[in-house]
């Protein structure tokens, strides 16, 4: 635009030179615009190729391979004594036994064949090494069931429900492959006769972890994200709204106020990792909290939504008008009344849009967590929140570390089961905000 | 009595009294409330908290105390029964020149002297004695006279020791089931008589004419700041234990070998051992691959960030916002591990088959991995900030540029983003800060070899990582190996606080100019 002064009143330009350069204007001016464009596809194309590539590892870990078996349950074998002594019936070994008779027999050999033990072999190999303690479960629950017949469906080994589910190609040479020839014979064979087929993997909704995947489950790791959901709510949200409506109505702006205020807005913005340090000196070291217990998660990630619960509630109460305050005032309330009376209640939906959100933040969050020691192999569910526990990202974490093919897919389901809590609280959230907002 | 029972027994005593407190309020006006000071319910509050409040604080004090007291009690009693034990054994073996010295004076020395040695034995003491408040009254007896073996006593009630433990030890867990029982007598009676006096006097007082609103509101005032300070209290907290450890970490090794080293290499000694390798603690390395990642990042996140933001603001229609804001804004709702897990197996494989396809020797973790993963993490920081100081500049000033025949696109780039400029600059370095402290996504997918590589290929690490991989583990906590994680903490809180404060002063400052 310089150049236009300089020009100005040398000549003017004629129609085609000033079309000349609209032309290229213009082209500009679209070139811009798909920029933009592009950009926000870009973004949008991330988004979608993260979820894709998630949902489509993970959703065939909701379904595990079984293995139908027509289970003799040999009183010899299991309780020899025969005095349903729990401390013999409940030793998994004496039920291999059991289960290999019955694999045996499913895939057409005869378990009492001494010249077939090798196939035998083979044919145990399909089930998995904790598919004994979950028949030892079932049995100890009901001891009657010894000496019966039963139908009964076992868990396939993890390699398996891999090759089952696809994940392990058949066409690489059998060196490579962890599915041996001999095995997928056997595979084919019970396919084939409806005896080995993928079920409703309920074992990853109900156990703890596992070091085989099959039977690995983040049912523990759900509980130590409750008990941790439950001490924020506790903790948070009466700290955050006691400190919002101090800040908001009752604080003189002074240097102490403004450095609350200065403070809060930097805390929002630390590095989560580092309230996980201040967890590991205050909480443990100092205070002598038990590592990896759900309390100090707790309030480790307490501290990491104050900031968040507090800006939002302050905003929450800043809606209110002033018309309301000085309505209460004026019929006798005091500012206490007239807050906790009437400014809170109206203040609320906002108040919880902005909790949940920092609940969901503070759902995913790993890093402190990681700083806690609550990334441990814990199978014992948490009773209180005292016992040492892990958090359901915790265990995303650890299971992306395993090797096992089986256990990408199983990382893959845990992150989706995260990613539906999140939308379900954000969701609420956003309805919780559109039902009760009012525009005052 | 456990304490969280007491604290039940207090809070019911109280709502008793509570009740008690406003039926005292309305029966002295005869049930004509209108001539009290305050409503009825005030009165009420007020017994409340004089009943529970005093009798509160004093069981918080008595409990924050006890242990305090409790671990100088066990000390002092270790240390008589270390030294007469001691003293025994030597007059035992005096004038005989070729004896050793009695394990029980090695016990003594070491308890002495090593800190590690005196919390364990704390915590021996500790189960012992609960081991010991278990056994019935004759084997308790026969334990404290030295009749019975310490081990398998205790073990018979569930109390499993890893060796077998001096006498002193059993004197000491005695001393401590005493001082506890001591402990709780005066715990409990000075519970009873705070509630009984508080009660007492707060309903002596309950008359029509006392002020009970104005008492309980300051009450709940003092509550709000307390809550306000929580703020405060953190900030200190952080600064506070980070520096403490930080010191003691810098008393090891020197601040100058920490902060300008070039090499990273801890060497972790297995924990216990005394000594051990003397590792390097560099933090150049660390940090030159967190500003590395973090440089990546951003160069994925501004460019598709800020061309978002000014189509959203400038270009689309309310229709098109409506869709593309929120989506965009799921990106940050989403969690950093499950970043990390999309770039250990989608992002990391595909770059390195990628890279192999056209001759490039791509590492599965490595710069570009874990920038490029950041950077989609941080499109929406960059965005929806950008959108909103994009739409901040006044409308004035986009119809003088259209006004003089500007194209849209020559208004935003020369009109517009001049404006903003300050706001951006703003919203950048806050996903700075960002990227700095992000842990999940460069612990699964930079990698852990501190590297100082100018090759966007190669595996990096980051403080973060390092942070994490110091502190997970078997830990002891007075190595340098731990404690380093604890200077990498203050560097980052020192970095990312900087950078923010830096951009919030940058963003408020321009605000102020179109008010």
């Amino acid at each position: 635009m310089t150049d236009a002064t300089n020009t100005q009143g040398e000549t003017i330009a004629t129609s085609t030179q000033r079309d000349l350069g609209l032309k290229k204007r213009y082209s500009k001016e679209r070139r811009f615009q798909a920029l933009g464009i592009t950009a926000i596809i870009l973004g949008v194309l991330f988004l979608v190729m993260l979820f894709l590539s998630i949902v489509t590892k993970g959703y065939s870990a909701f379904q595990q391979t079984k293995i139908h078996l027509d289970l003799y349950l040999n009183a010899e074998l299991i309780d020899p004594s025969g005095n349903r002594d729990i401390s013999t019936i409940q030793m998994p070994i004496r039920y291999n036994k059991v289960l290999e008779r019955a694999v045996s027999k499913a895939v057409g050999l005869d378990p009492n064949d001494k010249a077939t033990r090798k196939q035998q072999r083979v044919a145990k190999s399909l089930l998995s090494k904790g598919a004994s303690v979950d028949l030892r479960d079932l049995v100890v629950e009901n001891p009657d069931l010894i000496g019966t017949r039963i139908d009964y469906w076992a868990l396939a080994d993890g390699d398996i429900d891999s090759f089952v589910k696809g994940q392990i190609p058949r066409d690489i040479p059998e060196t490579q492959r962890l599915v041996k020839d001999a095995q997928i014979a056997y595979i084919d064979q019970l396919v084939e006769d409806g005896a080995m087929e993928k079920q409703f993997n309920t074992n990853l909704f109900v156990n703890g972890p596992s070091s085989r995947p099959e039977s690995a489950g983040i049912a523990v790791a759900v509980m130590g994200s409750i008990f941790m959901m439950l001490i924020v709510l506790v903790l948070a949200l009466p700290i955050g709204v006691a400190a919002s409506i101090y800040l908001e109505e009752f604080a003189p702006k002074n240097r102490w106020t403004d450095l609350i205020e200065v403070n809060i807005n930097n805390l929002a913005a630390v590095p989560s990792i580092v309230f996980g340090l201040l967890g590991l000196a205050v909480f443990i070291n100092f205070a002598g909290l038990p590592r990896s217990a759900s309390l100090v998660g707790g309030l480790v990630l307490t501290l990491m939504t104050l900031p968040t619960i507090i800006i939002a509630t302050r905003s929450a109460l800043k809606a209110v008008p002033p018309s309301i305050r000085e309505a209460a005032l004026g019929v006798g309330a005091s500012k206490t009344q007239a807050i906790f009376h009437h400014v809170l209640p109206l203040a609320t939906p906002g108040i919880l849009t902005g909790t949940i959100i920092g609940l969901a933040q503070a759902l995913g969050e790993t890093a402190p967590l990681l700083m806690i020691g609550m990334v441990a192999f814990i199978k014992d569910f948490p009773t209180t929140p005292l016992d040492p526990a892990t958090a359901l990202p915790v265990q995303i974490y650890m299971w992306s570390g395993e090797a096992q093919r089986a256990f990408t897919e199983r990382t893959s389901a845990a992150i989706l089961i995260l990613l539906a809590f999140l939308a379900l609280m954000n969701i609420s959230a956003v309805l919780l905000r559109r039902r009760f907002e009012r525009r005052w | 009595m456990s304490p969280l029972w007491l604290l039940v027994a207090i809070i019911v005593f109280a709502l008793v009294g509570a009740v008690l407190g406003r039926n005292r309020a309305v029966s002295c006006v005869n049930g004509n409330i209108a001539t009290l000071h305050s409503r009825p319910g005030y009165y009420g509050s007020y017994v409340l908290i004089w009943t529970a409040l005093p009798a509160i604080f004093y069981m918080v004090a008595i409990l924050v105390a006890q242990p305090f007291y409790n671990s100088s009690v066990i000390d002092t009693e270790l240390r008589t029964g270390y030294t007469q034990s001691c003293d025994l054994s030597l007059a035992r073996i005096e004038g005989d020149a070729d004896a050793e010295t009695p394990a029980i004076c090695e016990d003594k020395e070491q308890y002495e002297t090593l800190d590690t040695r005196r919390a364990l034995m704390r915590s021996v003491v500790e189960s012992v004695a609960i081991g010991v408040s278990l056994l019935d009254e004759d084997t308790a007896a026969k334990l404290h006279n030295g009749l019975v073996a310490v081990r398998p006593t205790l073990k018979s009630v569930g109390v499993a020791l890893a060796e077998d433990v001096p006498g002193a030890v059993v004197d000491a867990a005695n001393r401590l089931n005493e001082v506890n029982a001591t402990g709780n007598m005066v715990l409990i009676a000075g519970v009873v008589l705070l509630v009984i006096l508080g009660f007492v006097l707060s309903y002596l007082r309950v008359k029509p004419r006392l002020r009970a609103r104005n008492l309980v509101e300051s009450n709940i005032k003092v509550a709000l700041v307390l809550a306000s300070s929580i703020a405060i209290l953190t900030t200190v907290g952080i600064v506070l234990s980070m520096l403490f450890e930080a010191i003691h970490f810098f008393s090891q090794v020197h601040p100058f070998n920490f902060f300008f080293g070039t090499e990273w290499d801890p060497r972790f000694t297995s924990a216990g051992r005394e000594g051990g390798g003397e590792g390097s603690f560099g933090l150049i390395p660390l940090l030159w691959g967190t500003l590395y990642i973090s440089f990546v990042a951003l160069l994925v996140a501004v460019p598709i960030g800020m061309f978002a933001a000014i189509y959203m603001a400038e270009y689309a229609n309310n229709s098109v916002r409506a869709i593309a804001k929120p989506l965009l804004e799921i990106l940050a709702g989403i969690p950093t591990i499950v970043y990390g897990f999309f770039a250990l197996v989608t992002v990391g494989p595909f770059l390195h088959d990628a890279g192999a396809a056209i001759g490039l020797n791509i590492s599965a973790t490595s710069v570009l991995t874990a920038g490029f993963v950041m950077g989609i993490m941080l499109i929406p920081f960059i965005s929806s900030l950008s959108d909103d100081i994009i739409t901040a500049v006044p409308q004035s000033l986009r119809d003088g540029s259209l006004g003089l025949g500007a194209t849209k696109s020559e208004t935003i780039k020369k009109v517009i983003l001049p404006a903003a400029l300050p706001g951006i600059v703003g919203s950048v370095l806050l996903a700075a800060s960002r990227a700095i402290g992000e842990t999940m996504i460069v612990v699964m997918a930079a990698g852990i070899a501190a590297n100082l590589t100018a090759n966007p290929f190669e595996a990096v690490t980051t403080v973060t990582v390092k942070i994490v991989s110091q502190l997970t583990g078997d830990l002891e906590f007075n190595s340098p190996q731990t404690l380093v994680a604890f200077a990498l903490g203050i560097t980052l809180f020192v970095i990312t606080l900087g950078l923010n404060i830096f951009a919030l002063h940058i963003v408020r400052k321009y605000r102020e100019q179109y008010d």
